[in-house]
């Protein structure tokens, strides 16, 4: 069962219309059991590991076993999402810990801007796309 | 008939798809309609800040040409593609795709994707066209600008598209069903652009237990752009072109940073270089053979004759290349420093996107400095972005494209009003994210002004309509009709439950049309078998059983593979060569012949229901 969720700390995201597991999956795969308030993964062999529902979890309810057919027991992969960055810790079968911190984006959340502030003029009919040619740093687009 | 409301949405502009494709598409789509009096519908199957290829993230971008600084020039990225593919690419479509892509990164960088950056402030590469990135939130900042340019209102989630609606040859919009209500949706369009990735888990995956998930390529690639442009009619290229990744064994973790960046050497068992030892094997595939970079294929092939003669496992030699880069520095505390740095980059290149790999590394206690780690080839993949060439047969931009390569839209296939991009498209390899995102926005463009100049569309008629939602939402009914008759709800006289039906499907694939069992051969006669077998799958395809929304659609996504596996058997058979023996090795036909140097086509004609094979030539774009 790649990702799994540990019912103590699951709340069924009882505050939200649904769940943010639920929400976020690439795969459809996180289900909420309402009669318990309880979200799982109700086709873990499709699960990609991808770590969406871990991430998201707003009670870090949700953490990944890795896929009992290749790999050994006992080690965890378990990250913690910021705004602007991301910790890991890496906990190998033999105990060993290590820990990294990646920046996983450069600007505020939500403000990204589709012009990426290059204003350009360009026209329907010829090749040159929204923002260029100043987003390719080019004086024209080439056409060889 | 299952009680679905149908809601009826009717817009301009049609993406389907959420992906690196689709987030391009929307962009440009957005910016154009608003300035043209447009209307831009998105339609994803998932959330679009994680859908896609890119939904766990990436920790490169792996087609950055680098104009500006005359790094490159769009015809040196050309030349590569077409030399990887041993030929078989659309140059055209290659150099639409470079000329545009720096812009797409550059956007990227000020939407607040981290891009490395060494001392002067340039980019760090990984390789020649590859740039390093901190990219665990990649898709989420590509979306988010998606979003920010057309409005979250006009971004229509968790829907999946089940069939292209064509009236008069023209596509003019989708059907399909939510996930998540009994809802059954209708769009209208003028224009319509498919970008719904490439196909995973057609043929059987290494493995088969909870592992079955861990493909290399997601699993929610479901064959989706191929099913939708082969059933609107439009002819298809390259679908013999499959791709096989090597990659670390088991967990698939990316491979590229340690044979790019640090530079590291794969062995056999016996410590001897594949790649050395077996360098003669490289003369039987020029030109291609002999040009640099080798081709992904031709790695792959001499890696599978030392597998085939029993020298595996194969390994990456992880601990050489960190000890040579080490001792490279100096003096020890430099080294020591350094090896801090490497240990960061080679654990954040398996966090950023297979984070599998990392547990699969932690739970065998590997440390890469003391000992190598095993690669090898993956299942194949239909990804026409990547390595592999599979998608729909689209016009070159009328600037540069040769005559029999263009009419008139910029990516449309050949049904009017229909566009493809990312894996959608074909022949137009090595385009991965940011091309894929590319070629996205050069699509979106060129459909708003095919929206613009073709306003008024045909009608479609209500009945026909009426007949494929009953035949969408069949597998439901199935189930309620016959789920009662047996004490196993999955095993049942009646029907076929969907996960059974993509394990056959893979099955035939795996066994006769050269999957990993086969050891990635096949020939004429276990092609003919396939088709035969497949054919019995198809009739029972239309007795899938769905017990709700999520097993509908999973019915649904199999039947889109299905369409992907036929069209490449078909394909494959028709070329009666081999071309790229790393992908798949013809038995019957084990040379490459100067005279299949073209592209292989092939289109479903919906009115008669029946596949045409043709030969296209290629022209260069280059000489």
């Amino acid at each position: 069962m790649p990702s799994y969720v540990i019912p103590e700390k699951c709340d069924g995201c009882k505050a939200l219309d649904k769940t943010a597991c639920q929400h976020i999956c690439p795969n459809d795969l996180m289900m909420l059991n309402k009669d318990i308030m309880k979200a799982y993964n109700r086709e873990p062999e499709m699960c990609w590991e991808c770590y969406n529902c871990v991430k998201i979890c707003p009670t870090q309810a949700v953490e990944v076993r890795g896929y009992a057919d290749f790999v050994p027991m006992g080690a965890t992969v378990t990250p913690m999402r910021s705004s602007d960055s991301i910790l890991w810790t890496v906990k190998f079968r033999n105990g060993m810990l290590k820990r990294f911190k990646f920046p996983i984006r450069t600007t505020p959340e939500g403000t990204a801007q589709p012009d990426g502030g290059f204003n350009t003029e360009p026209d329907l009919n010829s090749e040159v796309l929204f923002t260029e040619p100043d987003s390719a740093g080019l004086n024209e687009i080439p056409t060889k | 008939m299952a009680d679905f409301e149908t809601i009826e949405v009717t817009t301009d502009v049609l993406i389907l798809g959420g992906g690196m494709a689709a987030c391009g598409a929307t962009v440009e789509a957005a910016y154009w309609a608003k300035k043209n009096g447009l209307n831009v519908a998105v339609v994803d199957k998932a959330a679009m800040d994680r859908s896609g290829a890119v939904a766990m993230g990436l920790s490169a971008i792996n087609q950055y040409v680098g104009l500006k600084d005359g790094e490159n020039t769009v015809k040196d990225y050309v030349d590569y593609v077409k030399n990887d593919l041993m030929g078989v690419a659309r140059d055209d479509l290659v150099a639409s795709i470079a000329r545009h892509v720096d812009s797409t990164v550059h956007l990227f960088e000020k939407w607040g994707l981290p891009i490395w950056k060494d001392e002067n402030g340039a980019y760090v590469h990984e390789g020649r066209w590859q740039l390093m990135i901190n990219g665990e939130s990649y898709k989420v900042v590509i979306a988010e600008a998606a979003k920010n340019a057309v409005g979250a209102d006009n971004v229509y989630e968790r829907i999946f598209i089940t069939e292209p609606l064509v009236a008069d040859g023209r596509c003019v919009g989708a059907l399909g069903f939510s996930v998540r209500e009994n809802k059954f949706y209708v769009f209208k369009a003028k224009a319509v652009l498919a970008a719904m990735g490439g196909a995973v888990h057609v043929f059987k995956p290494r493995s088969a237990g909870e592992g079955l998930g861990r493909a290399w390529y997601p699993p929610w690639n479901s064959g989706s752009s191929a099913y939708f442009t082969i059933k609107a009619g439009a002819e298809m290229t390259c679908q013999e072109v499959r791709f096989i990744p090597v990659r670390f064994k088991d967990a698939y973790g990316p491979v590229g940073a340690w044979f790019l960046l640090f530079k590291s050497r794969a062995t056999n068992a016996m410590g001897e270089a594949y790649m050395e030892t077996r360098r003669d094997e490289l003369e039987k595939w020029k030109p291609y053979g002999l040009v640099k970079p080798i081709p992904a294929n031709l790695r792959n092939w001499l890696m599978m004759l030392d597998v085939m003669e029993g020298k595996g496992p194969i390994y990456m030699r992880t601990e050489e290349a960190i000890q040579k880069i080490a001792t490279s520095e100096g003096d020890e505390k430099a080294a020591k420093k350094k090896l801090k740095e490497l240990e960061a980059e080679a654990w954040e290149d398996f966090l950023d996107m297979t984070i599998s790999q990392a547990i699969l590394w932690a739970a065998t206690n590997t440390a890469p400095e003391e000992k190598p780690s095993e690669i090898a080839a993956a299942e194949p993949y239909f990804i026409g972005s990547h390595s592999g060439a599979s998608g729909a047969w689209v016009s070159g931009p009328a600037d540069i494209a040769p005559e029999e390569y263009q009419w008139g839209y910029t990516n449309m296939s050949t049904v009017k009003g229909l566009f493809c991009a990312g894996d959608a498209s074909g022949a137009s390899s090595h385009k991965f994210s940011s091309g894929s995102h590319a070629e996205g926005r050069i699509a979106a463009k060129a459909a708003v002004r095919f929206a613009l100049e073709n306003a008024d569309i045909p009608e479609v008629d209500s009945a026909n309509i009426e007949e494929l939602k009953t035949r969408i939402l069949k597998p439901l009914d199935i189930y309620a009709e016959h789920s009662k008759n047996s004490s196993d709800p999955d095993i049942n006289p009646a029907y076929m439950k969907p996960k059974m039906f993509m394990f056959r499907l893979q099955k035939i694939m795996d066994e006769y049309a050269g999957g990993v069992t086969a050891q990635f051969s096949t020939s004429k006669a276990q092609l003919e078998k396939a088709i035969e077998l497949l054919g019995f799958l198809k009739e029972d395809a239309e007795n899938l059983g769905a017990e709700d929304l999520h097993e509908l659609m999973r019915c649904w996504e199999n039947i889109h593979r299905m369409w992907q596996a036929e069209a490449h058997v078909r394909t494959i058979l028709h070329r009666e060569e081999t071309r790229w023996p790393g992908y798949y090795f013809r038995s019957d036909t084990p040379q490459m012949k100067k005279d299949w140097e073209v592209f292989v086509n092939c289109t479903w004609h919906p009115d008669t229901g029946e596949w045409e094979m043709l030969k296209r030539p290629i022209k260069r774009l280059y000489e």
